[in-house]
């Protein structure tokens, strides 16, 4: 299993039943291959759909139907679309139970900069700000290094995405709790051990008596 | 009874400088035929507000590719390349937005209110310059409203009388935005009689919009 793979399936075991869910692009998109069996989810994407299912198959693409980084989907039955201004509603209001981002770093705090690299990347935060000040639980799904480098860090040295933690974050080694105490390591990656979490975290991480392996 | 207007007339609408909204997400829901008109036209100095700059070639991107954008207000660049370039470059100014103030900041433009006051932003460099409100112990951004002289559309049907009815997520900031201007121009995909489109299906009425742009043929 990829790194990829794994850290989908991870943050496929916090998905619940009947609740409304948005995913970010990119990585997080994978979580929706594995929604548990028996388990109704209703995804949404930012540009205006819940209830969106996989690329149809090709020549039925439908150019009025896509997800937020412009592939196309389709819609599954009972499926609603609607404009920006009810989809954001949906993500400040309250209404969105869980979404799902990538991180490029989270600190200590739990604060996450996923928009913006000086000098070096411009994105723009995209709806991303929106979803961490307004969605009940902000997951980031995220490698743990980048080629070597922390992401995980004391203090952020990229802009923030909101002043509101993230809910959890889960990585190819590990699966971290953002708690008023400071991160706490909840789990590791099958085969992964603590010292190998260490030694990819610069953030201090507080450890429980035991770490279990993620059950994937 | 509308009389439909060619793309080129349409184009022709836009002077150079205006402020310009444009409907899409990554393209999806773009008026195409008057993006390639203003292009054709040689637009100069436009300020364009929209989600995002799509990709080169693609959407609003085809604005930036020709070099008709001074300046833009969007939520998103980072899948358009030539727009990063050309921000690095000085060569255009790009305002970023959070989406969903976007959203509200047209949205309150197009209904008389004074501005949106969110959580977004809260803690981050969107804040810079901005009125905190505190509201019942909680603290809001006060976020102004925003309007433009043109606002570019594009929709699924139009009925003669210019009532517009839009498709699955190429919906988006279309709606929004067809109240946000003073000059509301519409690309219809469809063009059907009056009475085709149900009341309660018209997601955008006739009054609203100046003028239609032909289907293509």
């Amino acid at each position: 299993m990829d790194a990829k793979e794994l850290i989908a399936r991870r943050v496929a075991r916090e998905l619940r039943d009947s609740t409304l869910v948005n995913l970010g692009i990119g990585l997080p998109t994978l979580v929706a291959h594995y929604v548990p069996e028996g388990m109704l989810v209703a995804f949404q994407s930012e540009n205006g759909i819940i209830g969106f299912g996989s690329r149809p198959p090709d020549g039925m693409e439908d150019p009025n139907l896509t997800d937020a980084g412009g592939g196309f989907i389709s819609a599954l039955p009972g499926a609603y679309a609607f404009d920006s201004a009810t989809s954001f509603a949906l993500i400040r209001g309250g209404h969105l139970d869980m979404t799902v981002l990538g991180g490029l770093q989270v600190d200590a705090r739990g604060h996450l900069a996923n928009w913006l690299v000086p000098g070096k990347m411009v994105a723009g935060m995209g709806g991303a700000m929106d979803l961490v000040a307004g969605a009940r639980r902000v997951v980031i799904a995220m490698q743990h290094a980048a080629k070597g480098t922390a992401k995980i860090v004391p203090e952020l040295t990229l802009p923030p995405t909101a002043a509101r933690p993230v809910s959890l974050v889960v990585t190819d080694l590990a699966v971290i709790e953002p708690t008023p105490e400071g991160l706490v390591l909840r789990e590791r990656a099958p085969g992964v051990s603590v010292e190998q979490i260490l030694a990819l975290t610069t953030a201090p991480l507080i450890l429980p008596d035991t770490v279990p392996e993620m059950t994937l | 009874m509308r009389k439909a207007i060619s793309a080129e007339q349409a184009a022709a609408m836009v002077p150079d400088g205006a402020s310009v909204m444009v409907g899409g997400f990554m393209g999806v829901g773009s008026p195409h035929r008057v993006l390639a008109a203003l292009v054709a036209r040689g637009a100069r100095g436009l300020t364009v507000i929209g989600n995002d700059t799509s990709r080169a070639g693609h959407g609003i991107g085809v604005l930036i590719d020709a070099g008709c954008v001074a300046r833009c207000i969007v939520s998103h660049i980072g899948l358009n390349p030539v727009t990063q370039q050309k921000l690095i470059a000085g060569e255009m100014e790009v305002e970023l937005v959070p989406q969903g103030t976007l959203a509200e900041r047209i949205r309150a433009g197009g209904a008389g209110l004074g501005g949106v006051l969110t959580p977004t932003g809260i803690g981050t460099v969107v804040q810079d310059g901005k009125q905190v409100v505190t509201i019942d112990g909680r603290d809001f951004l006060l976020e102004k409203p925003l309007r433009a002289d043109v606002a570019l559309l594009h929709c699924y049907e139009a009925d003669y009388y210019a009532n517009l009815t839009y498709r699955l997520t190429a919906q988006n900031f279309n709606p929004l935005m067809a109240m946000a201007a003073d000059l509301v121009i519409a690309e219809p995909d469809e063009v059907v009689p009056i009475g085709v489109i149900p009341p309660d299906h018209v997601r955008t009425p006739g009054v609203l919009v100046t003028h239609l742009v032909k289907r293509p043929h």
